[in-house]
């Protein structure tokens, strides 16, 4: 009853700001004539709530179930790197450059910075095609909480989820409605601060809930059920053993491929644009970093933790007694919260997860609409019909996805969040930093440099990689064994390791080799008032 | 430390209350800084919004 009943409280809110969007009176500009004072708050709410979803409350925080705290590394590069590096370092030159290129997507950004148009079809067909895994993960988050919280199988749950998805998507969320994506940022906040405080107080506190959690594995009973983990499993309040292959999964894939990635995700790097003036961001830093903390920090700590409670109650660690990583977190929640932060949490998964589909779809929108398929001499009416049919194709992928995934891999939220960010760092990273940095990067070293970083990461992916080529068979197919490199530690290194290492050597060997192809003027323009 | 068994994972935890912090302290001590061509950028922004809403409308 209390969840209903919050659902629709949320919606009606969310309607009712959408309804705001549509008449257009609280755009951007509106808060540039204002004055601009609330823009910055706005902006880093935006930035953290699209990046933020139930990808890293539900399945990071199940990862962090699972694997320990180690997860917190992750914390502190999403912080340190997602907000302070990401605005400061990146967001002040791609805002001053957007500008003076007059980009408006990531792509587009890319293509005009290297005066190449070739670059905005290729970064718009990798978004296009792969964004919907990220989607999918955003949304079994989503699904496997109301699967949970409402007793129902996971398919309706999904089914429930992509409905408020599309209605959203399709009826006014693609409009960037700033005022909506600060106030379900808000919510989360709000509901991850409660979490924090109610699962330190109901351990005693903080040093009691972690000694409780280092105690944890010297209980009988627990290393039996750690049976599937590796041996170098140290406990959930220690590093796995240097190179082992929990380090490797934690460190390369879960820590490095997301903490590292996030620079390069367009539907984040594309949000600096909105803001007038370095000021703006200078503002924005802290409400990012503190917001980011409240997410991140919570989630895995508390993720963590939950082990202590099911094994008091159950006499299983947390992945025991949920039956699957992306169940710990909804089942810890509706097992040991009550009623009604159950439901207030319900809102907080779906604000979570509708503020990074928003920016997810839009960015797939534009990517579509925008960046592959523009034509001027289109009616505008075409062009939206366009876009739509390339939302629809990304949706229907994203639906399919999220319906498979949790078949193939437990953890298939975190694995399906790590490719993304994994693909979009070792492609775009390299040219993306350089872009913002060097005068003197070619545009052809850009360029090679960029489908290096893609196929290796593809290739790592079909080949190599233990969970990714295992799951997609193209590598038993062609050489009849799951993947390659079987007996050494290689198939557990992430794509993201071997393809932005390749990519950042291709960029910079070769724009030392290749001659000057951007003529002065353009670097000039480019870098006007940076 | 703090009940945690590793020192790499109470680094990890203090790590993201200090960059957590340290994001507080850089805005505080940059509020004012970085809107010195105002006019400017203001002008650039709105031709920049205005561009942006017409990408809206089709969508």
């Amino acid at each position: 009853m209390f969840n209903i009943l919050a659902v629709v409280i949320y919606i009606s809110i969310l309607s009712y700001f959408a309804y705001l969007g549509f008449k257009g009176t609280k755009t951007a500009k509106d808060y540039l004539v204002g004055g601009g004072e609330i823009h910055p708050f706005i902006m880093a709410l935006s930035y953290g709530a699209a990046f933020i979803s139930t990808s890293a409350i539900v399945g990071f925080g199940g990862a962090a179930a699972f694997f320990g705290m180690s997860l917190l590394w992750l914390t502190f590069l999403t912080i340190f790197v997602g907000v302070f590096i990401a605005f400061i370092v990146y967001g002040k030159r791609t805002r001053k450059i957007g500008h003076n290129l007059s980009a408006h997507t990531f792509p587009e950004f890319l293509a005009k910075r290297y005066k190449c148009p070739a670059i905005q079809k290729f970064a718009a067909i990798v978004i296009f095609l792969f964004m919907p895994i990220y989607a999918a993960a955003v949304m079994i988050g989503a699904a496997k909480f109301l699967e949970i919280s409402l007793h129902v199988p996971y398919v309706t749950a999904l089914f429930f989820t992509s409905i408020i998805v599309a209605i959203y998507v399709f009826f006014g969320g693609l409009k960037g409605v700033m005022y909506a994506d600060a106030f379900q940022g808000g919510l989360m906040f709000v509901g991850m601060l409660f979490l924090v405080i109610f699962t330190y107080t109901k351990l005693g506190g903080v040093v009691p809930a972690h000694t409780a959690l280092t105690d944890l594995l010297a209980q009988p009973g627990v290393k039996a059920q750690l049976a599937k983990m590796p041996p170098t499993f140290n406990g959930w309040t220690s590093m796995p053993g240097f190179l082992s292959i929990n380090w490797m999964v934690v460190v390369t894939s879960l820590v490095m491929g997301v903490g590292i990635g996030v620079l390069a995700q367009p539907q984040l790097a594309v949000k600096f644009m909105t803001v007038k003036s370095n000021r703006e961001l200078n503002r924005a830093v802290p409400v990012g970093g503190i917001f980011v903390l409240m997410m991140t920090g919570v989630a895995f700590t508390v993720g963590a933790l939950s082990n202590v409670f099911f094994f008091r109650d159950t006499g299983k660690i947390a992945v025991a007694a949920a039956g699957g990583i992306d169940k710990i977190i909804p089942l810890f929640l509706n097992t040991y919260l009550p009623e009604w932060f159950v439901a207030l949490f319900l809102i907080v998964l779906i604000a979570a997860g509708m503020s990074t589909l928003s920016s997810q779809f839009h960015a797939i929108a534009t990517a579509f609409g925008h960046d592959l398929l523009y034509n001027e001499k289109q009616s505008q009416a075409k062009q939206v019909l366009v876009t739509r049919i390339g939302v629809l194709i990304a949706f229907v992928l994203t639906f399919v996805l999220a319906y498979y995934l949790p078949m193939i891999w437990d953890g298939a939220i975190a694995r399906g969040t790590a490719i993304f960010f994994g693909l979009c760092a070792a492609s775009f990273l390299p040219m993306y930093t350089a872009a913002l940095y060097s005068k003197r990067v070619r545009k052809s070293a850009a360029v090679i440099g960029m489908v290096t970083g893609f196929v290796v990461s593809l290739f790592w992916m079909c080949f190599v990689h233990f969970k990714t080529a295992s799951a997609l068979g193209i590598c038993n197919l062609i050489l009849n064994k799951p993947f390659l490199f079987k007996g050494t530690k290689m198939p557990f290194v992430d794509p993201i390791v071997i393809a932005l290492a390749s990519s950042i050597i291709v960029t910079i060997v070769l724009s030392f080799v290749l001659k000057k192809d951007i003529d002065d003027e353009h670097i000039e323009k480019t870098f006007k008032g940076v | 430390m703090l009940g945690l068994e590793g020192n790499s994972i109470f680094a990890a935890y203090i790590l993201s209350i200090i960059s957590a912090l340290g994001c507080l302290v850089y805005g505080i001590i940059n509020w004012n800084k970085g809107g010195d061509n105002e006019k400017q950028d203001i002008k650039e922004e709105k031709k920049w919004e205005s561009d942006e809403e017409k990408i809206s409308e089709t969508l």
